[in-house]
């Protein structure tokens, strides 16, 4: 029988397998920030062990930092930073640092450097990790006791999670995105649907995907519970990478490109689970809830808990309702927001950027808008095509590289009732600043709700 | 790690579905770098509130955790297990676990305990009925234990043993460097390097 991507990938990196035991995986790229290592450097340290490959290890500043120029003005925040630093500099591991030109999001910069590559292990103490499988490897987030552990062996015990195909079959309509997509996959199998399963997802809409389309499906794999999510790669894929910094040379590029080409599920590989959606039934989506799959086609209505037959589900929609402060029955293109955030490593990319700019060309924004590029390098491709002028001309704020309001651990958050459409992956309660209300978006709905005040589709504007 | 055998202790019930790790201990939470005073921090922002089960003086001394389905989904962020472990929890009792919690919950001998919903709803009500009223979650025998109920979890050997002994998996695969060395010199010579 046949053997999936999931599965070929997995079986290249087993350093060890025996009877009884997770199998002992070999990690190809560790990704660090500032968040989830300081207490795996203090584990080192106590140990007295050492960065066994620093070479396959990489470090940026994101989730403190301001998205605004100067220092860090919270000293706690500060501090964090500051310790990142020192342990880079204590263990010999490449860090970008806030003002470095590589600096950015660390699911941004592995991309755009060409270290994320088609058949890699890549972890990282985050869990939208999942990012980088849109290259057609394993990628996951793991803890901090796990951060340790790659950072002193470069391995990881683990057992091989179960493989589900999400085939989505004919092509997304005008308008909709990759994120609608992804809203829409969450919406029908749930936070918990991917629990214990490495997603691959296939068919015709994702193969017409960008690389930066895939890397925000794959960047929500985890709001679906999945552990990690991939996609095939293809001549989009190889044509992304050709000529990045750390792509395969003129020397190696062929030797690469015919090892890539055989990381495809074998036409004879059976899934433990498949899951079949037909794109051209999708439409612009948000979400109206707590977690990411309490959500709806943007044409639609706030849903009624009765609704709900599952008693769990009834209950977590009331609850979710009264904190976003939402009554069942209204139209969702009437929900009012009073800030529009573009950005984060769901859809923080230029391409991403680019979309925005052409909602917002000539328009005005009614809203508090942020655009914050994922990082440093897509902040200077951006403006050589003068989209900051775009955003600047239409009244948004064009703010420097970081992870800003997807997550309350910088300055830009949300006050207590305020509420947003955002680009970003999670619509938990607070995640944006505490008591904040969060809608999550395509960027091509967010820069049209900006335009309106309202939750608005593209299409809506005159 | 701490190790963990066999557990009794009073429980809280938390009847809420999708507990993310956002709502276990908050972001701001986790600016701190140290591995300690994690446990002002659990449940922040619901512990606000004067009527949130945390807050019933009749469950104070609570160290087992009967939460709802997806407890611990989201964020991969470790703190969210140091809070819980940090407040005087030892075991979580769910139908299901976000992957990343469970996995980080082992790391540190918290029990992950994964019973059907059912089941968890009748220790919820139980514990309701009698705050008083002890269980025991015992890793030896996979069971976990209510009065006359007896109920079977499962949980793969290799981690069990690793939680009866409080083994640090870290120790464990360097004893393998030598495999490690022997799979990294097969690798393939482009794949990139970060310097």
């Amino acid at each position: 029988m046949g053997r999936t991507l999931a599965e070929k990938v997995w079986e290249q990196h087993v350093v060890r397998r025996a009877e009884g035991e997770p199998d002992l995986l070999f990690i190809d790229l560790h990704l660090i920030h500032e968040v989830t290592s300081p207490q795996a450097f203090d584990g080192l340290r106590l140990a007295d062990r050492k960065v066994r490959r620093p070479d396959l290890t990489i470090a940026t500043e994101d989730h403190n930092v301001p998205t605004v120029l100067g220092p860090i003005s919270d000293p706690v925040s500060r501090a964090q930073v500051e310790t990142l630093r020192k342990n880079a500099a204590e263990f010999g591991l490449r860090l970008h640092p806030m003002g470095d030109a590589g600096q950015g999001v660390v699911h941004i910069i592995g991309p755009q450097f060409g270290l994320t590559q088609p058949g890699m292990t890549i972890v990282c103490g985050d869990s939208h990790t999942s990012t980088h499988g849109a290259f057609g490897g394993i990628a996951f987030g793991i803890g901090t006791s796990e951060v340790e552990h790659v950072l002193a062996t470069q391995t990881l015990p683990a057992y091989r999670p179960k493989t589900m195909a999400i085939e989505v079959s004919g092509a997304l309509p005008y308008g909709v995105t990759a994120k609608d997509l992804i809203l829409a996959i969450i919406a029908q199998i749930g936070t918990g649907g991917g629990q214990g399963y490495i997603v691959e997802y296939r068919g015709e809409a994702i193969r017409n995907l960008s690389m930066e389309g895939r890397m925000t499906v794959c960047n929500m794999s985890i709001e679906a519970g999945a552990r990690a999510g991939l996609i095939a790669p293809d001549e989009t894929t190889f044509a992304y990478l050709k000529g990045r910094p750390h792509a395969p040379g003129e020397g190696a590029w062929d030797e690469a490109v015919a090892y890539w080409r055989t990381l495809r599920t074998d036409d004879d590989a059976v899934f433990d689970q498949v899951v079949e959606i037909d794109a051209a039934t999708l439409t612009p989506f948000v979400t109206w809830g707590t977690n990411p799959g309490q959500g709806a086609p943007l044409a639609g209505v706030v849903p009624t808990p009765e609704e709900f037959a599952d008693p769990v589900e009834r209950s977590a929609a009331e609850r979710a309702l009264t904190y976003m402060g939402l009554t069942a029955g209204t139209p969702l293109r009437e929900v009012e927001v009073d800030t529009v955030f573009v950005g984060s490593c769901t859809n923080g990319r230029l391409e991403d950027l680019r979309a925005a700019a052409d909602i917002l060309r000539g328009r005005t924004v009614k809203t508090r808008t942020l655009i914050v590029p994922g990082s440093m390098l897509v902040k200077l491709e951006a403006e050589k095509e003068g989209l900051h002028e775009v955003f600047k001309a239409a009244g948004a704020e064009w703010r420097e590289a970081g992870c800003s309001m997807c997550l309350g651990m910088n300055p830009d958050t949300l006050a207590p009732g305020e509420r947003s459409a955002s680009t970003s992956n999670r619509n938990f309660e607070g995640r944006q600043g505490k008591g904040g209300r969060t809608h999550l978006v395509s960027p091509q709905v967010a820069a049209a709700t900006a335009v309106t005040g309202r939750l608005t589709a593209p299409a809506d504007l005159a | 790690m701490d190790a963990f055998t066999t557990h009794t202790g009073t429980a809280v019930p938390l009847r809420r579905s999708n507990v993310d790790t956002d709502q276990i201990i908050p972001a701001v939470w986790l600016k701190q770098v140290s591995r300690t005073g994690f446990e002002r921090g659990l449940f922040a922002a619901w512990r606000e509130d004067p009527a949130f089960v945390l807050n019933d003086p009749s469950y104070a001394g609570a160290s087992i955790l009967l939460a709802g389905p997806d407890f611990g989904t989201g964020s991969s962020r470790e703190h969210a297990v140091w809070a819980l472990q940090q407040y005087g929890f030892r075991a979580v009792i769910a139908a299901r676990f976000g992957d990343i919690f469970r996995n980080n919950s082992t790391k540190m001998g918290l029990l992950p305990v994964i019973l059907a919903a059912k089941v968890v709803e009748e220790l919820q009500a139980a514990v309701e009925a009698d705050p008083a009223v002890e269980i025991t979650v015992d890793l030896v025998a996979r069971e976990v234990r209510l009065g006359e109920g007896a109920w079977s979890f499962e949980i793969d050997d290799y981690t069990r043993w690793r939680l009866l002994e409080g083994l640090d998996d870290i120790g464990l695969t360097l004893r393998h460097a030598d495999d490690i060395a022997t799979y990294e010199n097969g690798r393939q010579r482009w794949l990139p390097t970060t310097v």
